[in-house]
């Protein structure tokens, strides 16, 4: 039998039951539908979240106090033994190296602000004039924390825009006296909203000079050191010597964490990934229930089809030709399925991008590829065994009815 | 021609054994006409089921145009119906969703042959039963007698040379019945071998040959005007 007599033969026992083919069809369009457009979801999720970290920059050296360390017994299990903080003069010391291009340290905590009759909690950071540029922030307005000596505490203050809105409502804020804690702040600048920063509200904190933060807090202790190196190729040694030189400050005690962005983003890359993966995998379950809706439906039509089956053998067709001819049924609906799924998956995603910008949902081609094999696949397969048993009805009790 | 030595056909029923046909001997010949009469449940249709390669005997030998069926593989076993025999059913089994047309191209298409040459044969084949006229029309828009000569006219479109027919007229009232036995017996005048089971002793004693079965046997077989 020719190929394109066998596709004219399905097509038209396909027509003739509209309402069976298109649920068949819609099953199968939903599974690749689904597997595109939760793999978009997770493809865009995954490009959101490197790119903010990318924006970072990825030559940062992030230092943390404390050692993180997955073998052995926790320093802290040691009688006596805590992290020795770590300190400005530790960050200061990072900065002797032409390897490093800038080091920006960064103290965290939270005080009540208060300008006029308003006062609110806020989240304090103390940090240098570097902090501007290692995190890619931008101004709205004034300008940013002096530059210079990091242990001379100025009394001025970069806000949020938020904070400007809620404290400052219409007023200009930029030369007014904000109170934070027990002292007085003179705003200098503020902070564009559009900044993007991981974990941080750049709307919504003031930034003091480091110095004046320790006074403030009234401790030394630092949350984070961020060390620029002056290229990606350096970073390695960057690690080296900023692991090395604490060391020697802390005593020859290794207390303190050292991750690279790089090593960050690509944490969050394979975490997105796996993520993705899995919706991927969830989505290709409802391809695999659409591959047994059509087994059902394809068997439902073999036995009501028995007369035609028999009447196919008493005209001279064998087992294999009446495989073949319901075989085609079942795999040009999957195909037509997964080609009306992609259309819709492709429209769905684009819809989504268009009412989440930020988000570039656009399918993996692996994704696409493997929901449209899958989607023929299951055709196939869940279409063989209708087929073989329509092929070996008996003749004359398939022709009795 | 056919040769049937010994032919048997048993079936399971149950803790039963069914005999539908007890060492059957027979012999056609190319051309011949025959009819094969005899009450229900006396194995007329397995023996046409037989012959037809729709049903394979439990014992004895069946030679067609000398070959013995029994080696014949699976392939070439599917191909004998349609090929050199031709079946024709009491109830059409008409493809509903096909046109007349399309029904009748049905063995071509499954054999596989060219689009325009299907064309003319289906075409000469609605001509020779004379419904060149009800091409496009689906079985539900035909009379039972145009229904069963679009069914002959399937039968006979890969020009088999024999045609077994099942009650052929037994769902059509006695004029279209008529239409029906002409167009068969014109078959016949061309040289097919014709067998007609039938109920309808009128049916049956227009052919040449007459076969009458009872209990898997066939008690007589008698040339038409002897006694």
């Amino acid at each position: 039998m020719r190929a394109l007599d066998v596709i004219g033969f399905a097509l038209q026992s396909l027509r003739r039951s509209p309402a069976r083919s298109l649920l068949m069809l819609l099953a199968t369009a939903i599974g690749v539908a689904a597997v595109v457009v939760l793999t978009a979801l997770g493809e865009g999720a995954r490009r959101y979240v490197t790119g903010e970290f990318a924006s970072l920059g990825t030559n940062l050296v992030i230092v943390i106090p404390g050692r993180s360390e997955t073998t052995g017994a926790s320093p802290a299990l040691f009688a006596g033994e805590t992290p020795r903080d770590l300190t400005v003069a530790d960050a200061e010391a990072l900065t002797r190296s032409a390897l490093v291009n800038q080091v920006a340290p960064i103290m965290v905590g939270s005080a009540s602000a208060s300008f006029g009759s308003r006062l609110r909690e806020v989240p304090v950071i103390g940090s240098t004039a570097e902090m501007l540029e290692v995190r890619r922030w931008k101004l709205a307005a004034g300008s940013f924390l002096p530059a210079g000596d990091w242990s001379r505490g100025a009394t001025v203050c970069v806000i949020g825009e938020k904070i400007r809105s809620e404290l400052f409502a219409d007023e200009p804020a930029i030369g007014q006296w904000l109170r934070i804690g027990d002292w007085r702040f003179r705003v200098v600048g503020v902070l564009a909203s559009e900044g993007r920063s991981i974990g941080v509200d750049v709307q919504e904190l003031v930034l003091i000079p480091v110095a004046s933060a320790e006074a403030l807090f009234n401790s030394p202790a630092l949350f984070r050191v961020l060390v620029e190196a002056r290229s990606r190729e350096v970073m390695p040694r960057v690690t080296k010597f900023v692991r090395e030189t604490l060391r020697e400050r802390h005593q020859g005690e290794e207390d303190v964490t050292v991750i690279t962005q790089d090593a960050v983003l690509a944490t969050f890359d394979r975490i997105f990934q796996a993520l993705t993966m899995t919706l991927g995998g969830i989505a290709a379950i409802s391809l695999a229930v659409a591959g047994i809706l059509i087994m059902n439906v394809m068997l439902v039509a073999v036995s009501q089809r028995t007369a035609e089956i028999g009447l196919l053998k008493a005209l001279g067709a064998d087992q294999r030709r009446i495989t073949v001819l319901f075989l085609a049924e079942a795999v040009l609906l999957s195909w037509f399925g997964a080609l009306f799924g992609l259309l819709v998956g492709g429209l769905g995603s684009w819809t989504i991008g268009r009412v989440y910008p930020a988000l570039d949902v656009v399918a993996p081609l692996w994704a696409v590829v493997a929901g449209t094999t899958v989607a023929i696949v299951t055709g196939l397969v869940f279409g063989i065994m209708p087929a073989r048993r329509a092929a070996r009805l008996d003749p004359i009790r398939a022709l009795a009815g | 021609m056919i040769e049937l030595d010994g032919i048997s056909r048993f079936f399971q029923v149950g803790e039963e054994e069914v005999h539908a046909l007890e060492s059957v001997d027979l012999l056609i010949r190319d051309g011949e006409y025959l009819s094969l009469m005899g009450p229900s449940g006396s194995g007329k249709s397995t023996l046409l089921n037989i012959l037809g390669l729709l049903d394979r005997p439990t014992d004895g030998r069946y030679l067609l145009d000398g070959r013995d069926t029994t080696t014949l593989d699976e392939r070439e076993q599917a191909q004998v119906p349609g090929q050199k025999v031709g079946f024709v059913f009491q109830s059409f089994h008409l493809v509903p969703r096909l046109t007349a047309f399309e029904n009748i191209e049905l063995p071509l298409l499954l054999a596989g042959v060219a689009p325009a040459a299907r064309n003319e044969r289906v075409d000469r084949a609605l001509a020779a039963v004379g419904l060149e006229d009800r091409a496009r029309h689906r079985p539900d828009q035909l009379s039972g007698g145009q229904r069963q000569r679009i069914a002959i006219a399937r039968a006979t479109i890969m020009r088999p040379a024999v045609l077994l027919a099942d009650e052929p007229t037994g769902n059509l009232d006695s004029a279209s019945g008529a239409d029906v036995i002409r167009v068969l017996e014109n078959l016949n005048s061309e040289g097919l071998t014709l067998v007609v089971v039938t109920h309808d002793m009128d049916v049956g004693r227009r052919a040449a040959r007459q076969l009458r079965m009872v209990d898997g046997r066939i008690v007589a077989d008698a040339l038409a005007g002897r006694p």
